[in-house]
């Protein structure tokens, strides 16, 4: 059976910048020393005949548009609690291997994911949708999934029988022993791991330790390993840092889509949603601008919060370029896991997804509803009310189906109004009095009035002060 | 080969055939149902000309309205010229709680809206009023009109009635007598064009001149 997987991510240091930008353009990473030398660089920089090792002003005079970036530790240990975090979806036990390794006990998850091949396939694709390129291994044991992922091979051992052998020819590098150690073995003439087995096991311990001994039983399975089991946050915070400084809130979209991904497995490991998250764009020296993400419902569809970030970056301009992203959610809110399939959609749009699309791009103001209050005043017998949610008191009057959002005066001729010609006020008048209470009040006497092209409209005549003509709604 | 045969051949084109596949919203005035095959076309686009505000290019609109107001879906309105005022809405039979409005800054906001509205499925109608004269973004919003299953009308001032239109619909409104209002039939999508036919629409009126009471001198 298989138990334990390892997700091993050996060019993080070069990840955690490559995989917020979409374009290829040439990427270093180097090593701090005395002499300071390319680390890690990506395919684009590779083409230009940059390689590891290679000193950075090497490296510079090939590529001229090279970014090289210091390696950055703690964004790779943060970047590797992130992946713990979204890997926490797939198993209830990951433990943190840093550098850049991550185990997951996978028995139980087997069954959950739909077999070895399935679980692998969503790993990968997961994994390489956050921007990694990693290296899985499966054992029955967690030291030796990580020595067949730190030997760059994708080996899956199921029969814990079946181990001494397919570990015995890996280099003695796969084990993460001190340097001395392993000099000490290769001075020995201890090339491969199944040289190590072979060796009497008092000498062993003699020469390298009784620690050295206990870590070939633990990969071996003759001796159990507890695992120091990670836990996910209880609030999300995750940051990007971008290689280059960006200028177009656009070209964000790709870095924060990477974050969104990753809050939504986080999410998904929790069994559970938000409503709203936030937004941080850093221009450095501690300014940022800031946005916030909601929907109507809590949700973890991350191609649902993909659209409305699109929308909100679409009317966002920047003032000042952007050195890096952060992603917050701190309110979570229990989804019911039945409403939702394995990767957080729900069966059908609702009608609120339309809601949020549209305040993500026009702003909150501009999506209203509509109620009608029971007042006497015509701009006061209606109101905006938040969609869905109407009040319906209406006095049963007849009234034009355009308000005018303000009175607009009328010209007059001898004392008749006119709008595209003289209006003919038709029987009847409704005088409006109301409002004393509150000085807001009004005196009027309303009047339905055809002007000569056949329009129809609805107009007042004011009873106090200069008695002006004002056309307040339309017939339409 | 009898008549059924013929019928069965997959060259044979029947002009019939769009008439019975659009699903209609009865206008709610028998006369233009019938020039309409059967009412307003649900999951297209309608065009209404008209040369002037204030003639009933709204009210025209009311009874289809407050039909779709039932269902579970928003009748949108993207950038209406005036406040649509609550209280005759309510009058004219329309669940207000289905009522979305939507406000959008600039045009081109405007036209994404419509467009979204119109896709998006919960939408049962949606009412804008363009300015701008452009063939693609006609042929879009049918296009969405017809994902979403939704009617669309666009409100647009008489000119236009020249330009090419995608819009399944197309009927152009004027003044009919005592306040009625007539309306040709420009273009529809598997039928003719036809009209004017004219609709007493002004009932409203009436009616308020009989439910308020008569007051003072006003030209005192």
């Amino acid at each position: 059976m298989l138990h334990w997987l390892c997700i091993r991510a050996p060019r993080l240091p070069l990840e955690i910048f490559a995989r917020s930008v979409n374009e290829a353009q040439p990427l270093a990473v180097s090593d701090e020393g005395r002499r300071a030398s390319v680390l890690l660089c990506n395919d684009a920089a590779q083409e230009h005949g940059i390689c590891p090792g290679m000193p950075v002003a090497a490296a510079r005079a090939l590529a001229r548009d090279l970014i090289i970036q210091p390696r950055d530790h703690k964004a790779e240990q943060a970047a590797l609690h992130s992946l713990a975090a979204w890997s926490y979806q797939f198993s209830s036990q990951v433990s943190l291997y840093p550098p850049c390794a991550l185990l997951l006990e996978v028995q139980g998850s087997l069954v959950l994911f739909g077999g070895r091949v399935a679980l692998l396939r969503k790993l990968h694709t997961g994994l390489a949708e956050l921007g990694y390129r990693v290296q899985l291994a499966g054992a029955p044991t967690p030291l030796a999934a990580l020595s067949l992922a730190r030997c760059q091979r994708e080996q899956m051992v199921a029969e814990q029988h079946r181990l001494a052998a397919v570990l015995a020819p890996l280099p003695i590098s796969v084990l993460d022993w001190e340097p001395a150690l392993l000099e000490c073995l290769d001075g020995m003439g201890v090339r491969r791991l199944g040289d190590v087995f072979r060796l009497p096991r008092d000498g062993l311990a003699r020469r390298l330790g009784q620690h050295s001994l206990l870590y070939l039983d633990r990969m071996l399975g003759r001796q159990p390993h507890p695992q120091t089991l990670y836990r996910p946050p209880t609030r999300f915070k995750h940051r990007l840092q971008l290689p280059s400084e960006v200028e177009h809130a656009q070209a964000l979209l790709f870095a924060l889509q990477r974050l969104v991904l990753e809050l939504c497995g986080w999410l998904r490991a929790l069994g559970a949603g938000v409503q709203t998250f936030d937004i941080a764009l850093s221009h450095g020296r501690g300014r940022y601008t800031a946005l916030c993400i909601g929907v109507h419902k809590e949700s973890r569809d991350a191609e649902q919060f993909s659209i409305l970030l699109r929308e909100r970056l679409a009317r966002l301009e920047l003032q000042e370029s952007v050195i890096a992203v952060e992603l917050r959610a701190e309110q979570i809110l229990k989804l019911e896991a039945r409403s939702l399939d394995l990767f957080g959609q729900s069966d059908g749009r609702s009608e609120g997804d339309l809601l949020d699309r549209l305040r993500a791009r026009l702003g909150d103001q501009a999506v209203q509803g509509l109620s009608a209050v029971a007042e006497h005043r015509p701009e006061y017998a209606w109101c905006y009310s938040k969609p869905g949610h109407s009040r319906k008191d209406s006095n049963g009057q007849q009234r034009p189906l355009w308000l005018l959002a303000v009175p607009r005066q009328l010209e007059t001729r001898s004392g008749r109004p006119r709008l595209q010609g003289e209006l003919k006020l038709q029987a009847g008048c409704e005088r409006i009095e109301s409002g004393w209470w509150d000085d807001q009040d009004v005196a009027r006497d309303y009047f339905v009035a055809i002007n000569p092209s056949g329009s129809c409209y609805w107009i007042y005549r004011e009873l106090t002060g200069e008695r002006h003509w004002y056309l307040h709604g339309v017939f339409d | 080969m009898n008549l059924d045969a013929l019928l069965q051949r997959t060259d044979v084109w029947r002009g019939g055939r769009f008439a019975t596949a659009v699903k209609a919203v009865p206008s709610g005035f028998s006369e233009l149902d019938e020039l309409l095959g059967g009412g307003w076309p649900q999951g297209a686009l309608t065009e209404i000309m008209t040369s002037r505000q204030g003639i009933g290019a709204l009210r025209l609109l009311m009874p289809a309205l407050a039909r779709l107001s039932q269902d579970d879906r928003w009748i949108c309105w993207v950038a209406p010229p005036h406040i649509p005022y609550a209280p005759a809405l309510l009058n004219a039979g329309i669940d207000l709680s289905r009522i979305l409005l939507v406000h959008p800054g600039a045009q081109h906001d405007g036209l994404w809206a419509v467009e979204q509205s119109l896709r998006c499925g919960n939408c049962a109608a949606v009412l804008a009023w363009p300015t701008l004269d452009d063939k693609v973004m006609l042929r879009r919003l049918q296009l969405a009109a017809e994902a979403g299953d939704a009617l669309g009308v666009l409100f647009r001032p008489r000119h236009f009635v020249q330009r090419p239109s995608a819009a399944a619909l197309r009927i152009q409104l004027a003044p009919g007598i005592d306040g009625g209002l007539s309306v040709s039939i420009l273009k529809r999508r598997g039928g003719w064009a036809a009209g004017p036919v004219h609709l007493q629409t002004h009932a409203a009126l009436a009616l308020y001149s009989r439910t308020t009471t008569a007051a003072g001198n006003f030209r005192a």
